[in-house]
């Protein structure tokens, strides 16, 4: 059980690390979603793994739908700020968000 | 009794959206505006016993819920600037439509931060910051002009991260704790303090805090937010969302259940970086010429200062570091709404095309100088005592060298604000603002009551000491 | 236990690529795989309510947002699109070689692996611990869905005057 928990935190560390880098590098708003979304998907993973681990499953599934639902109204709010800047500017790419990554 | 501070709020929310017909924008204020001023009043005054009574629901909807002295304080801090909020939001709004959907969003931002001050478990606390964030998010969005809308993202972007790394730092304490109260978890830290899981767990739940918090250097996305929200959000904002989900959970952890710990460790990091804070938000605003993002990164510096004197590590430190998150909560609070009304009768923040508004908006003008000296700490206004118990906190503890540089900032400070007061109301009146008036009644009524909150506050101090203040950090063994 | 290592191989391949690949529609598709692929992996964690959370809201709401917002904001002009691609490729080129290089510096890594607990007291069925015992993240998980509703009205929705 201790071999799986390794493999399954590297993974986690893995994604986090994909999330962030994705994050930090990208000039387009949507993609820096998408790198929040993966930071969130590791998350998820660290939660469940240390429920399992531990034999709390119940309490972390618990967390994990809470975590789950309340990531849904996060993405949909800032889905929405990135269609609004896109009305505004008809456009979501490099020039724009020099601004913003400031 | 406590759960009424959360079911008010999403009670009113669901009455106003209904499809009833009138006029819902004035039915929001004065809820908003009761319920808030209603909870100040019921801190101040316990009426009733308010605070013994348990919930008459008791067993049916039970939500563990619980205050002591520093909750009081919050409580009361996020009513003043709530209420203050409501009020200039009914000036400065002026659609009537977008004053329904601020005042349902300030309803679930109150939800979420008197949550907050009021849990004990550490779960509950991601929870209820997420909902005072995503109703920060939406606030500062919700005119969508260009400006706020980048603040907002990038707000979005870096609270995200903080939510993750706080989420990181929970699963790691899952694995030594039986659930995520806040007396389990504290458990976990004393019996295993020495264990690198649990060090590194702190660590990034801390980092995680001081990214809410907007302390250095992770205040990447506190001025643009502050300085592109709409006027009345600003006050909200700077006022008593950053302290609740920054400061205050900060307070709570380390001095509840982060204890057992590495506590030397935590509290020079925390020094450290209140001192940093200190630094670079006075120097980076002496810079600037928007007056909302001179006031941004003053708020800052100000942090800084409660920062610092949490990490003091001494009953009296924290004690200090509340009664300075208090003041703030309430001089930058009048510091944005006089922002507000000079934005509302000129039009822009830009100080440079300001001048002599003094003479035609003679409240504005007081009331700003009353902030500013205690902002910058000058006697006998209320900032200079809670600067003063920083500073003795550290004299106390040895800590020399962050005690001289508090002070020498309050003097940078001081510069930069006396910068904002003589070039947007003493001087000439340019040629284009001969017809500005006073601001509307409903931003000069609050801009007064802070300005009498300062002072009564500075004034009473001496009596309030042993009363209303050492006791805050009673619950800090 | 080969299974699980299959599993976790997939994950971080698709989580790599969701990030790497060019085109927007396919970054979307690939957390979308992602998020399924991490369903599975929840699943054989003894977690299978969670697994169904995950699948049915990432891998179908989440998704469902993404395909909107894409095809909503997502004009542009061939040589942009060229150019962005060959700069995509010079800034993303270090990390798969970043993320080798620390899975390879972790499976080195020897920490304790096991973690004593307190007696436990509390049921361990989902369903009690939720509705039960946590009512006050239930209470949070409704105002938020709340102020999703709120976010989405006043956000999405044209405005008739500007």
């Amino acid at each position: 059980m201790s071999h799986l928990f390794w493999m399954c935190s590297i993974a986690g560390i893995l994604i986090f690390i994909i999330g962030i880098y994705g994050l930090l590098v990208t000039f387009n708003l949507i993609r820096a979603i998408i790198g929040l979304e993966l930071l969130t998907k590791s998350v998820t993973l660290f939660l469940i793994l240390a429920g399992y681990v531990t034999g709390q499953t119940g309490l972390a599934q618990a967390l994990a739908i809470t975590l789950i639902v309340i990531e849904v109204v996060v993405i949909a709010v800032a889905v929405g700020i990135v269609l609004c800047v896109f009305r505004h500017n008809r456009t979501i790419d490099a020039q724009l968000l020099r601004n913003i990554k400031g | 009794m406590l759960s009424l501070f959360l079911l008010l709020p999403f009670l009113g929310i669901i009455v106003l959206n209904l499809p009833l017909n009138g006029r819902k924008d004035a039915a929001a204020f004065l809820y908003t505006l009761s319920l808030s001023i209603g909870q100040a009043i019921v801190v101040l005054f316990n009426p009733g016993g308010f605070w013994q009574r348990p919930d008459f629901w008791g067993g049916f909807f039970n939500l563990g819920l619980y205050a002591d002295n520093l909750t009081f304080v919050m409580l009361l801090s996020i009513g003043i600037v709530v209420s203050t909020a409501a009020c200039v939001g009914w000036q400065t709004i002026s659609d009537h439509r977008h004053r329904l959907n601020f005042y349902n969003l300030i309803l679930i931002a109150l939800i979420g931060m008197n949550g907050t001050v009021m849990l004990t478990d550490i779960f509950s606390l991601y929870v209820f910051l997420e909902v005072t964030a995503i109703s920060s998010f939406i606030l500062i969005a919700f005119q969508r002009d260009l400006n706020a809308l980048e603040g907002a993202f990038k707000y979005i972007v870096l609270s995200a991260l903080a939510t993750v790394l706080m989420l990181t730092s929970i699963a790691a304490l899952l694995l030594f704790s039986g659930g995520t109260s806040f007396a389990a978890i504290s458990a976990a830290v004393k019996s295993n303090s020495n264990n690198i899981f649990i060090i590194s767990a702190l660590g990034l739940f801390i980092c995680g805090l001081f990214i809410k918090g907007g302390l250095v250097p992770f205040h990447g996305w506190l001025p643009a937010a502050y300085s592109a929200a709409p006027a009345a959000v600003s006050i909200l904002l700077a006022g008593i969302v950053t302290k609740v989900a920054g400061i205050y959970v900060l307070i709570r952890l380390v001095t509840s259940v982060f204890v057992f710990g590495p506590i030397v460790q935590i509290n020079s990091v925390l020094m450290l970086v209140g001192t940093f804070s200190i630094i670079i938000g006075a120097l980076a605003a002496l810079k600037q010429d928007n007056f909302k993002k001179i006031l941004a990164y003053s708020s800052i510096s100000q942090v800084g200062y409660i920062v610092l004197g949490l990490g003091c590590g001494s009953p009296l430190g924290i004690a200090g570091a509340v009664f300075h998150l208090f003041n703030h909560s309430i001089f930058k609070s009048l510091l944005f709404v006089n922002s507000a009304a000079v934005e509302k009768q000129t039009g822009s923040t830009d100080i440079t095309k300001m001048g002599g508004l003094g003479a035609r908006m003679p409240y504005s003008n007081a009331t700003n100088l009353i902030a500013i000296f205690s902002t910058s700490g000058i006697p006998p206004m209320a900032g200079f005592w809670s600067k003063l118990v920083i500073i003795m906190a550290l004299w106390q503890m040895g800590h020399f060298a962050y005690a001289a540089i508090a002070i020498l900032v309050s003097v940078i400070t001081l510069a930069y604000l006396l910068t904002i007061q003589r070039k947007v109301f003493f001087g000439i009146l340019p040629h284009e603002l001969k017809h500005i008036k006073e601001a509307g009644i409903w931003i000069v009524i609050p801009a007064v009551t802070l300005a009498i909150i300062i002072i009564g506050t500075g004034l009473c101090f001496p009596l309030l000491f042993n009363s209303f203040i050492m006791p805050v950090s009673s619950f800090f063994k | 236990m080969v299974i699980n290592i299959i599993i976790l191989i997939a994950l971080v391949t698709a989580a790599l690529w969701t990030a790497m690949t060019t085109r927007l529609l396919r970054s979307a598709v690939g957390l979308a795989i992602t998020s399924a692929i991490l369903s599975i992996l929840i699943f054989r964690l003894a977690s299978p309510i969670a697994a169904v959370f995950e699948l049915s809201v990432c891998a179908g709401l989440i998704f469902a947002i993404f395909i909107i917002s894409i095809t909503v904001t997502q004009r542009v002009s061939p040589e942009a699109f060229e150019t962005r691609k060959k700069e995509r490729m010079t800034k993303f080129w270090p990390l798969p070689i970043i993320v080798i290089i620390v899975a390879v510096v972790l499976t080195q890594i020897h920490f304790q692996t096991t973690f004593n607990l307190p007696a436990q007291t509390a049921p361990n069925d989902v369903k009690i611990i939720l509705w039960n015992l946590r009512h006050l993240d239930l209470l949070g998980q409704i105002v938020i869905l709340l102020t999703g509703a709120f976010g989405v009205v006043i956000l999405f929705k044209e405005w008739k005057n500007g």
